[in-house]
């Protein structure tokens, strides 16, 4: 008796004589109810669902850093001809039909005021991304030493002081609206490429460790006894493997790049999900629709992925945006010692740093913190709303 | 008895919703009934009925702030207990009213002993300590007829078995000596053999106690055994009330009427001594080894089947029946190897004993199982005709996609279930949908032999007579070879053509079904029939406790 949950559904529901009114269409791609009333769930968690569009929102613009903060125009319209420099490389000659002494054929540098002279002259038009600076680019005219304030947080103290000695005067200022760090680059500009290099590393890390897990896990929990045995134990000693020191040897050998670090951590992230998974596996395999499958003489593999998986995914996708954050965590972590990324390359971990390193410019430290908190707290926010949403107990609400 | 002499729970106009504003259900609408002192009234209905909640929201043990009264009055001695503080109230809970649950496994904390548990009580409400208290538990569980009480009291739930614990929940009930006890479905988790016992030492307590019983059941039998005055609940609504005698013998609202009359038709498939056997096993034996100490070395075996010999001809149904823990579900998955044993099976002719998962696909579309837990045995990710179309993929991967939906739309037909709603989920479905549906998924194969592992003890009374009739129907239809398992008697002795009565996996006894329900030979036998239709307990030691 299950009538203290609420209310069955009545036994001639389905069964009308008639026939349902309107028979469901099966469509390419069925979401099936149960599936929609999660999604259902989800929207109703607003603060979750909210997140989860700014999350997207943040992340799909950063996804074109390339024409939201460069160093390079996003075209260039000039003697008939069109130039995408953001996409491509021309050499500076190519800007010009006359036969220029000033111009060697090399790379062409958007920031050359000469060029842009150049380019102006010859009646060409262009347009520029929001945010003049790459993650790499220098400023050229700073009004202090680096790390510089943000350009609107100057004064009439800072302009004087840049007017003694001998540095940008206060009305010739590049605008910087986070300051520059300590090698003068602009703050937001390595933001917006850090946090892209963040949530994809992120991402990658978590899609990749959850299908080794997930695999780990349902082959431990569907065929158990020895395997799972074996399993086991293998896990314990491997995840006793203080992990941190263990990365910090590996990453002083190999050059720290994108996919090393990668791969370092994959090796001791898959292992998050196993118990999980495996103990959804061990839970469903004695289901009684999994011994009808058994007697209909529906083989292992298929009873795996057709009836067991979709079990297991709930508990996976339930966990996913807190391993996402995890691994977020975990780059952040090792860019801040410096055993992470490559030097030069954007990143909310070297930009932390910076800011232990310069405490006299809190614009870095506050950037870095804020930005993370942000980012944590949004990942943190939508995984709860799908932690709520996949939970069975809610539905009766 | 008399009953407006003094009443001593009363209530009026109860309505229970549950949720707030569109999603508002009405879960009890305005019921009305009264309790006398002394007196037994039962609450019947199918489940969703509302005889649960309405229960509960005696006590206030619902789920409050979902949970809502929007009118009624419960007075219980004179005071109005929906307005009471949960201060206030929790001093009548379990002292003036208590409450056993359905199921003993979890009602009691399995942490600690029943002792302790007792002790909790006793301190709570009387300030027992120490010796005092030690004696009164030893009492109580005396009273409740746990043998040699003293000795059991060190002892955790998982040690009792579940008939001792459901005693052990009505000596908590009875702790404080309530004036009104309700018992929520105490029996239904039960054998039939240690329910009648329960029912029998409710009933003698509540003489000697002098105390009022609110009884929520869903069987009739129990009510007419048990109850001195009835309330018939449906949709949240009581739609009949009176004195048992006058209810059951001249119903007057169709439900009621409907309900009285659901009670499964004894209309069994003859025995056909002559038709081809279509199972034979022979001295069947499933042993689970015991493993202890480092080396897991076997010290012995549990016996969940030993040595039982039985054949099946066409067209039969062979009634399996025994208390829980006899061996009946064992015995079927064992003949459907779907678990290891030893011995011969021979199936069609061909003995399937030791062969591999993939020599034993070929016999697979012949045998097929229906489980007993309509909401576990369907998969709630798969639409219903991709459950029912699965064995069609696995026996017949060539059949088109349309054959293969004609075949669902026709296994969808044959048990009564609109094909409409074959793109639709399980949980849409009711209970006793989802059996028509396991059942459809078993016979999309057409197979020969079907094991029936207890489908209809799930289910409502009502569902319950229309699911016999489907399947003697199909029977006839597809001359079908039934074996059917089941605790539950009177539906066993509906469908069975032959018994084969089980007990600690040994064959009591076995024969036609006619023949047997007649005249059965051992005690055992007898008890069990005993319990089953008239609710009457056996002398100690012919069944278990």
């Amino acid at each position: 008796m299950d009538t203290r949950t609420g209310v069955k559904v009545d036994e001639t529901v389905a069964v009308a004589p008639g026939g349902l009114a309107v028979p469901p269409e099966r469509r390419l791609i069925a979401i099936s109810p149960l599936n929609s009333r999660r999604w259902e769930n989800f929207k109703a968690n607003r603060r979750g669902y909210w997140s989860l569009w700014i999350f997207i929102v943040l992340f799909v613009l950063s996804l074109f850093a390339e024409v939201i903060a460069n160093d390079k125009p996003i075209y260039i319209h000039v003697n008939g001809k069109w130039f995408f420099p953001v996409f491509a490389t021309y050499p500076d000659t190519a800007f010009s039909d006359k036969q220029d002494p000033n111009l060697f054929g090399t790379a062409a540098d958007y920031r050359d005021p000469y060029l842009l002279d150049l380019i102006a002259k010859e009646g060409g038009s262009m347009a520029w991304p929001p945010i003049r600076f790459s993650y790499n680019t220098q400023v050229s005219k700073p009004p202090s030493p680096f790390p510089s304030k943000p350009t609107w947080l100057l004064n009439e103290k800072d302009c004087e002081f840049a007017a003694t000695h001998n540095f940008a005067k206060c009305g010739d200022l590049e605008y910087n609206w986070l300051g520059t760090d300590d090698g003068g680059r602009d703050v937001v500009a390595r933001l917006i490429y850090g946090f892209r290099i963040s949530v994809l590393f992120g991402l990658t890390l978590t899609i990749i460790s959850s299908i080794i897990g997930v695999a780990a896990g349902a082959v431990q929990g569907f065929f158990g006894g020895w395997t799972d045995l074996l399993f086991q134990r293998f896990i314990e000693i491997w995840t006793s493997i203080p992990s941190l020191y263990l990365l910090l040897i590996i990453s002083s050998v190999l050059v720290p790049g994108f996919f090393v670090l990668l791969g370092i951590l994959l090796l001791f992230s898959w292992v998050s999900l196993v118990g999980l998974v495996r103990a959804e596996f061990l839970r469903g395999r004695n289901f009684e629709y999994v011994q009808a499958a058994r007697a209909l003489g529906v083989s292992n593999t298929l009873i795996i992925f057709r009836h067991l998986l979709p079990n297991a995914m709930v508990a996976t996708m339930t966990f996913l945006p807190f391993i996402l954050s995890s691994s977020v965590m975990t780059l952040t972590a090792l860019d801040f010692l410096g055993f992470g990324l490559p030097p030069g390359s954007p990143s909310l971990g070297e930009l932390l740093s910076q800011g232990k390193a310069n405490v006299q410019a809190p614009w870095l430290g506050l950037t870095g913190f804020f930005s993370l908190a942000i980012m944590l707290s949004l990942l943190i926010f939508i995984g709860e709303a799908v932690r709520d949403a996949f939970d069975p107990r809610k539905t009766f609400r | 008895m008399d009953v407006s002499a003094d009443k001593l729970l009363s209530v009026r106009d109860l309505s229970v919703a549950f949720g707030q504003g569109e999603r508002e259900v009405l879960a009890v609408d305005r019921v009305s009934f009264d309790i006398g002192k002394g007196e037994t009234v039962a609450l019947v209905g199918e489940s969703g009925s509302g005889k649960s909640v309405t229960a509960l929201s005696i006590m206030k043990l619902l789920p409050y702030p979902s949970a809502h009264h929007p009118s009624g009055s419960v007075v219980f001695k004179g005071e109005e207990l929906l307005t009471l503080s949960e201060a206030q109230i929790r001093h009548v809970r379990g002292n003036d009213i208590t409450i056993v649950f359905q199921e003993p496994m979890t009602s009691l904390n399995p942490l600690h002993t029943i002792e302790k548990q007792l002790a909790e009580i006793l301190l709570l409400h009387q300030g027992l300590t120490g010796e005092q208290a030690r004696a009164r538990i030893v009492d109580l569980l005396g009273q409740v007829g746990i043998p040699d009480p003293a000795s059991r009291l060190g002892a955790y739930p998982h040690q009792l078995s579940g008939g001792q614990r459901q005693r052990v929940m009505i000596a908590m009930a009875l702790a404080n000596e309530p004036d009104l006890m309700i018992a929520d479905e105490p029996t239904t988790a039960l054998d039939v053999t240690v329910q009648a016992q329960i029912l029998k030492l409710l009933k003698d307590t509540q003489k000697r106690m002098g105390m009022s019983l609110l009884f929520i059941t869903h069987d009739l039998g129990i009510v007419r055994k048990l109850a001195d005055r009835v309330c018939v609940m449906s949709k949240g609504r009581i739609v009949e009330q009176g004195p048992v005698e006058r209810v059951f013998t001249a119903p007057e609202h169709p439900y009621t009427k409907q309900l009285l009359a659901a009670e499964p038709k004894p209309d069994p498939a003859p025995p056909r001594p002559d038709a081809p056997v279509i199972v034979q096993i022979d001295d069947l034996k499933v042993w689970f080894p015991i493993k202890r100490g480092v080396m897991r070395k076997v010290v012995g075996h549990i016996k969940a089947v030993d040595g039982v010999s039985v054949q099946l001809r066409k067209g039969e149904t062979l009634g399996v029946v025994g208390e829980s823990g006899s061996g009946k579900t064992t015995l079927g998955l064992a003949i459907l190897r779907l678990i290891s044993s030893n011995g011969p099976i021979v199936f069609l002719g061909k003995t399937i004993q030791g062969l591999k998962f993939k020599e034993m696909r070929p016999f697979r579309h012949d045998m097929q199982i229906v489980f007993q837990d309509p909401y576990g045995s369907l998969s709630p990710r798969m639409s219903v005709s991709d459950i029912i179309e699965e064995g069609l993929w696995v026996h017949h991967p060539e059949m088109k996609a349309a054959a293969r939906e004609a075949r669902v739309i026709a296994a969808l037909t044959d048990v009564g279930l609109d094909p409409e709603t074959r793109h639709r989920y399980p949980h849409e479905f009711s209970g006793g949908q989802r059996q028509r549906i396991a059942l459809a998924r078993a016979i999309v194969l057409e197979p020969t032999f079907v094991v029936l592992d207890e489908p209809t003890s799930a289910l409502d009374m009502l569902i319950q007579a229309q699911m016999v009739d489907l399947l003697r129907d199909l029977q006839k239809r597809r001359d079908l070879t039934y074996m059917f398992i089941s605790h539950d008697l009177r539906v066993v002795a509906a469908l069975a053509s032959r018994l084969l009565v089980l007990r600690n996996g040994k064959v009591v006894e076995q024969g036609a079904a006619a023949e047997l329900f007649k005249a059965p030979k051992s005690d055992y036998t007898r008890a069990l029939f005993a319990a089953a239709f008239k609710m009457e307990t056996a002398p100690e030691g012919v069944v278990s406790q």
